[in-house]
């Protein structure tokens, strides 16, 4: 059992251990919806939402399946949780908004295909995280995420109106600027000691 | 980001369904797909090369399965299906590694089963293998997978070379030479990406032109 206090796991979720700069997860809807900062806020709350659901969930199913001593079904069973969980608020933002349902488009059911969710399950099992701890962790994560992407799309609204060389536009130009907001979040090492 | 990949038209020969993951739709220089692997294992070549294996092989046998199985997946539940398909390959890979290097288990961590989100596999299996025979399912796995782990060798090579001075644990500089720890760090794995892509948009642009 770790004795890490709730405050230390969210910080260090949040900003030390960032999922996204420091983790390289969910990577892929990093890249696809932080084009403008209010797609990327209201995306960043959905992962965090579904984040927090399926941390719930797998905190359940692994004291089941260490209860009927069938470890091998662990990645199945999450991964079921979370595609389930992601239909729901898939259905969900489709009543309450059509409108972000359309600017969110495919990467509303590619949550299910982020690795943030799955890494988020898999590391709180790894780490021996009890319920409170679990919900904890899954908050900090979600908020470190939401944190990186909102950053990311300042930086890429901004830079619509910078010249750059024509080789360097798309991918390669937000991979840049990437690598040095991860920089910039190094600085945060060493707060809330391991 | 995930460039829609249509099936190939009549036209393509086989030899095309591999030749293409390779370069043209290279999975990670061109597709962007698959991403979190790519950036959090390659700091060595050594864990590059195994990650791209592994990927490799569930691809495979995810693409042979779900391409089998075509006519019988209702359309409404056929993303759930691919998922589940893909998660019990990636267990027997977890497990396999496991028995096979403890130490590489260990440098590659949560990652193994981290392949059940990589995207690459789910949209071949969506794009590709739902739509077309066997055969030619085999054959863009392979393709694709050998892309992908061309790119990540790639990767994992100047990371290594540059961070560490080494290349799969052989010493190649002087002893003078200064470590470039940024590359081994999150931050070079961002730079090494976008640096590759950058080569590979000067090459675009040239053919291009000429």
């Amino acid at each position: 059992m770790n004795t890490e206090s709730l405050g230390t796991i969210f910080l260090n979720a949040a900003l030390v251990n960032n999922f996204v700069l420091a983790y390289f997860l969910g990577i892929c809807p990093f890249l696809g919806v932080s084009g403008a900062v209010k797609t990327a806020s209201k995306m960043g709350v959905a992962v965090m939402f579904v984040m927090v659901i399926s941390s719930m969930c797998a905190f359940g199913i692994h004291a089941f399946l260490a209860a009927i001593n069938a470890p091998y079904l662990q990645l199945i069973s999450y991964i079921v949780v979370i595609a389930s969980t992601v239909q729901l608020v898939e259905m969900f933002i489709k009543k309450m908004s059509p409108s972000l349902f359309r600017s969110l488009g495919i990467f509303l059911p590619l949550i299910t295909t982020n690795c943030a969710i799955l890494g988020v399950a898999l590391f709180q099992t790894n780490k021996g995280y009890g319920f409170l701890e679990s919900i904890v962790y899954a908050l900090g994560a979600g908020a470190g995420f939401t944190l990186a992407l909102l950053l990311i799309a300042g930086l890429r609204e901004q830079l619509n109106f910078a010249d750059v060389p024509q080789i360097s536009k798309g991918t390669a130009l937000t991979l840049f600027i990437a690598g040095i907001l991860s920089l910039c979040f190094m600085g945060f090492a060493g707060l809330g000691a391991q | 980001m995930s460039k829609d990949t249509t099936a190939s038209g009549p036209g393509a020969t086989t030899t095309d369904e591999f030749i293409k993951g390779l370069w043209r739709e290279n999975p990670v220089f061109v597709q962007v797909l698959g991403m979190c692997p790519v950036l959090a294992v390659s700091n060595t070549a050594e864990n590059a090369l195994a990650m791209g294996l592994a990927t490799a092989f569930v691809l495979l046998m995810s693409n042979i399965l779900v391409s089998l199985l075509r006519d019988f997946i209702p359309k409404q539940v056929r993303i759930a299906s691919y998922i589940l398909i893909i998660a019990t390959f990636v267990t027997v890979t977890d497990y396999a590694i496991q028995a096979i290097s403890v130490e590489l288990y260990k440098s590659l961590g949560a990652f193994i089963s981290l392949i059940v989100v990589n995207c690459l596999i789910l949209s071949r299996a969506e794009a590709f293998a739902s739509k077309n025979t066997v055969g030619k399912s085999i054959l863009d796995a392979l393709g694709m997978g050998v892309g992908f782990t061309f790119a990540l060798f790639c990767l994992g090579a100047v990371r290594e070379i540059l961070g560490n001075g080494t290349f799969f644990e052989w010493s190649l500089f002087p002893e003078g030479f200064q470590n470039w720890i940024v590359m081994i760090l999150p931050a070079g794995g961002f730079f090494t990406l976008a640096g590759w892509l950058l080569i590979i948009n000067v090459i675009q642009t040239r053919k291009i032109k000429s």
